[in-house]
């Protein structure tokens, strides 16, 4: 009968190479870090320096960083109040007017600067709200199962066969002229369907990874298991699911307005690009009036779509292309792509 | 525990063998990350004969699925061959391309991996990835397909009803013996085996083992097996390596490496093993975790848990010494250096 | 802790032929009847099919022992296991803890309560740790939730008392690191120190060293032996390696699909199996110290997934020895020695079986 304790200083301490699969197979650092205990400082230098070293990342993060700063201050930027109808009508680009005025003698360029805040209040208002309420369905349907998933798919796939879009429009024009409250909590309401899916999904694969059976087994409550437990291993996902919902809010909420269902008193780009084409912007010689504000929006959801590809391969390290390395004399190399040979795969 | 530049080699195989028909020189692996470089097979050389059967064990991390992919040829990367050569049949496989090495798969060499279930195709049956197999190597005859397909799997034990179904509806011993059977379509001269029975259990496994020593004895092919479960190992092979961290650590005779180990990790080993006979011994197993192969320090590798371990051992790296047909990496056995 | 004060004296020796021992409530610690557990399985549409995973199992541990259950997969361990904790509700049976019927366990507080007298540790040490947080987090959670009377300085020091016990040193540093800093076989330890940090009566161990390294092995196994010696905690050792059942255990329990071939004190069963299956267990366990056994090989069969089953012995097809009641009857356990019982038609109660010579 084995009575042996174990030796004194005879424990498997210190790091050395994880006991799994051989070779260097990293474990994933999740990312951001999560919840309690760890310190703030830590992960988000190691954010910086993951976005910092990512393409995508750096230019997603400059062109939304350049945009929030618009946005936070747009006085600094375009002194004229974009409102005011004092100038001369339908000016060409030039000193005073960067981008020229409008056929109501608007000063073009502080539209267009003005014009960001609202959009960029629906992008992140309609990307948390509509983020939230798909994790707490999503999640809830996968951990708790039976008739609780059942009910909730039933919701959200009735949503999700909806054609957003028209919905949107049937719900605008009721409304008769969404401001940008009712246009996030409109879009939030009707889009949240796609990433509850996919949230959903995820927490399901995870319900059988034991650490959840053991907080389980310790007798945590199903509540603090999904708020604690299971959500912070999301955060990749949730990060995912709020640039997506993001990008479709800027591209809806564009679209509304400028189809004239939003408010056309407020200054936005969709609301720009509505007017721009009431007035034939066009065909009366001013055509930044549309293309100005159209590639605002397009770059704006750029910088989303990129940032949302960039944290994949972040958080996901099986993504990142693999730079093909030779040795020299220097050292470890990067072959460029066109050299490569084709090689049979091995997993694992 | 690196090893000098042209040190010995155990020649291969038993006194009577013929020729050697796989010869491994310096071979070196390394992952090459953007943080740095990991060395994951550190110089290891070793030599194989016709119908040897030769067992690799170690623990996780010490390199030995990764020298075998090495030798198959099958790295991908960031893993990358950065030193040495593997001679099979007189031919330096290191640097051939896929075309090149198409003559020699399959039809001289086969790899078993470890899972079926990840080797085999879900969606095709087991009669489908035999013919797949057949046709890539040139075999077109329709006849010919179906008699050789069924003929290996009755090599293997299976009834050739079963060439019909799908991987899954197989249980785990039959889809490792269909894997075995599908190494064995052209007949190989070396068949090298990624712990091919540890998804298995202990019966199947003991069946399995079994049968690949009946058809090593009955066709002749060589064999390297790699496993971490020493014990099963034990009245299968003919010699024996043990790798830690990389290098080799001991390599001789099956039976006589684990009746008289000499590297203090072959020891650990041994003695980590709880018998199902024989007296009930406490036992204390090998404290501590291998090196991070990032950091190799200098030295011995297995340094800091080894037992015997002196001052000369976190200096210096002890090379390979040969002691009474044993290779030993270990200061201890220093004595026993041949005269070259 | 146990409370030691109507214990019979240590643990009980190989030749010890009580079945449990009785602790202070006069009965044993754990004890199931009848234990049935059936999944329904098949399509969404028809869910006919009846997976019998645990199938009348009679079991039962007593204080301070090790008790292992050993079998294949499909075997039903890791669902009874799993029982055990409180995770599946049994289809059928009882399970009784320290005389009291789980189906009676109710409300968060009682549950809770079990929860900490059985806590459980799983196999995988990759995935039964969070990884966001740090190694401190799971442990802490135990003591705030089942010893609600410590303060936070106090839980502090249990949390590094215990993973000091189960040799995790130093056990400050280890406390702060997060679980991918840490080895397959330190994480197994921590989920040991976690379960003890709840002071339990018995852990519920899932084949906790299966997937680590052989050299590592051996700690966490002396880390339970230890905890049944000095803490003076039970054990349900689930593993399908006879080798280690044998190493720590003190009663050995053998599962066949989903039912109980055979049970006795550990040397017992390994030196004078009763029941067949065992014996080819045993004989296709390698053991480098012994001779090659040529004996078993010629078996190809394995374990069954046991679905809407008939009655008669479910080892009936792979079994030498089946004769014509094999093919009807289900045979019961019935106890042949005092302490050693096996499920079987054709078992002796004064020589051990001779089926797979």
């Amino acid at each position: 009968m084995a009575t042996v304790r174990t030796p004194a200083g005879a424990s498997d301490t210190g790091p050395g190479q994880p006991a799994g699969p051989a070779g260097p197979a990293a474990a994933g650092l999740p990312l951001g870090g999560g919840g309690g205990g760890v310190t703030g400082a830590r992960s988000m230098r190691r954010m910086g320096r993951a976005i910092t070293a990512n393409r995508k990342a750096t230019v997603g993060v400059v062109l939304l960083a350049l945009f929030i700063f618009v946005g936070l201050f747009p006085g600094l930027i375009a002194h004229d109040n974009p409102q005011a109808e004092i100038y001369p009508r339908s000016l060409g680009p030039s000193a005073q007017h960067w981008l020229g005025t409008t056929s109501f003698g608007q000063d073009m360029f502080a539209q267009v600067v003005w014009g960001t805040r609202p959009v960029l209040l629906i992008a992140f208002g309609v990307g948390i709200l509509a983020t939230v309420v798909a994790m707490l369905i999503g999640v809830a349907a996968a951990y708790l199962g039976g008739a609780w998933d059942g009910t909730l798919n039933v919701i959200t796939d009735v949503l999700l066969v909806i054609p957003l879009f028209p919905l949107l429009i049937i719900i605008g024009s009721y409304l008769h002229g969404a401001g940008t409250a009712v246009m996030i909590a409109v879009i939030a309401a009707t889009g949240w369907s796609y990433t509850a899916r996919q949230l959903r999904s995820q927490a399901l694969s995870l319900r059988t990874r034991d650490f959840l059976n053991a907080a389980k087994v310790r007798g945590e409550r199903p509540l603090y298991i999904i708020c604690v437990e299971i959500i912070p291993t999301m955060t990749s996902l949730l990060v995912a699911a709020f640039l997506t919902n993001a990008l479709y809010a800027v591209l809806f909420s564009s679209s509304l307005q400028f189809i004239g269902l939003g408010n056309p008193n407020v200054t936005s780009w969709g609301t720009m690009l509505y007017w721009a084409e009431n007035n034939e912007a066009f065909q009366t010689g001013l055509p930044l009036w549309i293309i100005v504000p159209g590639l605002c929006i397009v770059a704006l959801g750029a910088a989303f779509a990129l940032l949302n590809y960039a944290f994949d391969e972040i958080g996901n390290p099986a993504l990142r292309p693999v730079k093909r390395m030779a040795i020299t004399k220097a050292g470890a190399v990067p072959i460029p792509e066109k050299r490569r040979r084709l090689r049979v795969k091995r997993t694992g | 525990m690196s090893s000098a530049p042209g040190e010995e080699v155990l020649s291969a195989g038993p006194a009577d063998s013929t020729a050697t028909m796989l010869e491994v020189r310096d071979l070196s692996v390394e992952y090459l990350l953007e943080r740095g470089t990991v060395l994951a097979v550190d110089r290891v050389s070793f030599d194989l004969a016709a119908g040897e059967f030769v067992g690799i064990v170690g623990e996780s991390g010490c390199g030995k699925s990764t020298l075998l992919f090495a030798i198959a040829q099958l790295l991908a990367p960031p893993a990358e061959i950065t030193g040495g050569s593997v001679i099979f049949k007189g031919r330096n496989m290191v640097g051939l391309t896929d075309s090149e090495l198409a003559s020699v798969r399959w039809k001289d060499l086969s790899v078993v991996m470890q899972s079926a279930m990840n080797a085999l195709n879900p969606v095709k049956s087991i009669q489908a990835q035999f013919a797949d197999a057949m046709r890539a190597h040139g075999v077109t005859s329709k006849a010919e397909i179906a008699d050789r397909s069924a003929e290996v799997l009755r090599m293997v034990g299976i009834d050739p009803v079963h060439l019909g179904s799908y991987p899954h509806q197989l249980s785990g011993g039959m889809r490792q013996r269909s894997m075995i059977a599908m190494a064995m379509l052209f007949t190989p001269d070396l068949v090298i085996m990624d712990e091919p029975t540890s998804a298995l259990d202990v019966v199947a496994q003991r069946s399995l083992m079994v049968q690949i020593k009946e058809l090593q004895e009955k066709l002749g092919f060589a064999i390297i097996f790699v496993t971490h479960d020493m014990s099963l190992i034990r009245h299968f092979s003919d010699r024996l390596m043990v790798m830690y961290a990389g290098v080799v650590a001991e390599y001789g005779q099956t039976g006589e490496v684990f009746e008289s180990p000499m590297h203090p990790y072959s020891i650990g080993l041994m003695e980590a093993f709880p018998s199902i006979r024989g007296p009930r011994v406490p036992l204390t197993g090998i404290p501590g975790s291998p090196p991070n192969l990032a950091r190799i320090p200098p030295g011995c590798r297995f340094a800091p848990r080894c037992p015997k371990v002196m001052a000369r051992c976190e200096a210096e790296p002890p090379g390979l010494y040969q002691v009474n047909g044993r290779l030993v990496r270990c200061f201890l056995h220093e004595g026993g250096r041949a005269q070259p | 802790m146990t409370d030691p004060a109507a214990l019979p004296g240590g643990a009980p020796g190989p030749a010890d032929n009580t079945v449990a021992d009785n602790g202070a409530s006069g009965g044993p610690l754990l004890r199931t009847e009848g234990l049935t557990k059936v999944f329904k399985i098949g399509s969404a549409m028809s869910k006919k099919l009846a997976l019998h995973a645990v199938d009348d199992v009679a079991l039962s541990i007593g204080d301070r022992e090790i008790v292992a259950l050993a079998g294949e997969s499909g075997s039903g361990k890791s669902t009874i296991a799993r029982l055990l904790a409180k995770l599946y509700k049994p289809t059928a049976g009882e399970i009784y803890f320290q005389g009291r019927p789980l189906s009676q366990i109710r409300g968060h507080r009682q549950v809770l309560r079990y929860r900490g007298d059985v806590p459980m540790v799983f196999q995988d040490p990759f995935a039964s740790i969070n990884p966001v947080f740090r190694v401190s987090h799971g442990i802490m959670r135990c003591l705030k939730l089942h010893r609600p009377e410590l303060s936070a300085a106090q839980r502090h020091e249990e949390a590094e008392r215990v993973f000091a016990a189960v040799g995790l040193t130093p056990a400050a540093e280890v406390l702060e690191r997060f679980p991918h800093e840490l080895s397959g076989g330190q994480r197994q330890r921590v989920g040991f120190a976690q379960a003890l940090a709840m002071r339990p009566k018995l852990i519920l161990a899932d084949e906790p060293v299966s997937m680590l390294d052989v050299s590592i092995r051996i700690g966490l196994l002396n880390v339970m032996a230890d905890l049944r010696d000095s803490q003076g905690v039970s054990i349900f050792y689930i593993t399908h390696d006879l080798a280690s059942a044998r190493y720590v255990a003190d009663r050995l329990i053998v599962m066949y699909a989903g039912q109980i071939a055979e049970s006795a004190p550990t040397e017992e069963v390994l030196t004078r199996p009763r029941h067949p299956y065992t014996q080819l267990l045993l004989s296709a366990v390698p053991d480098p110290r012994a001779p090659l056994n040529v004996g078993a090989e010629t078996d190809r069969g394995e374990p069954p997934k046991v679905i809407n089953p008939t009655p008669g012995c479910r080892f009936r097809w792979r079994c030498p020895l089946a004769i014509d009641e094999c093919q009807h009857v289900t045979p019961p356990l019935r106890e042949l020695l005092p302490g050693h019982s096996a499920a079987c038609h054709v078992a002796r109660a004064d020589a051990p079986t001779e089926a797979f010579r």
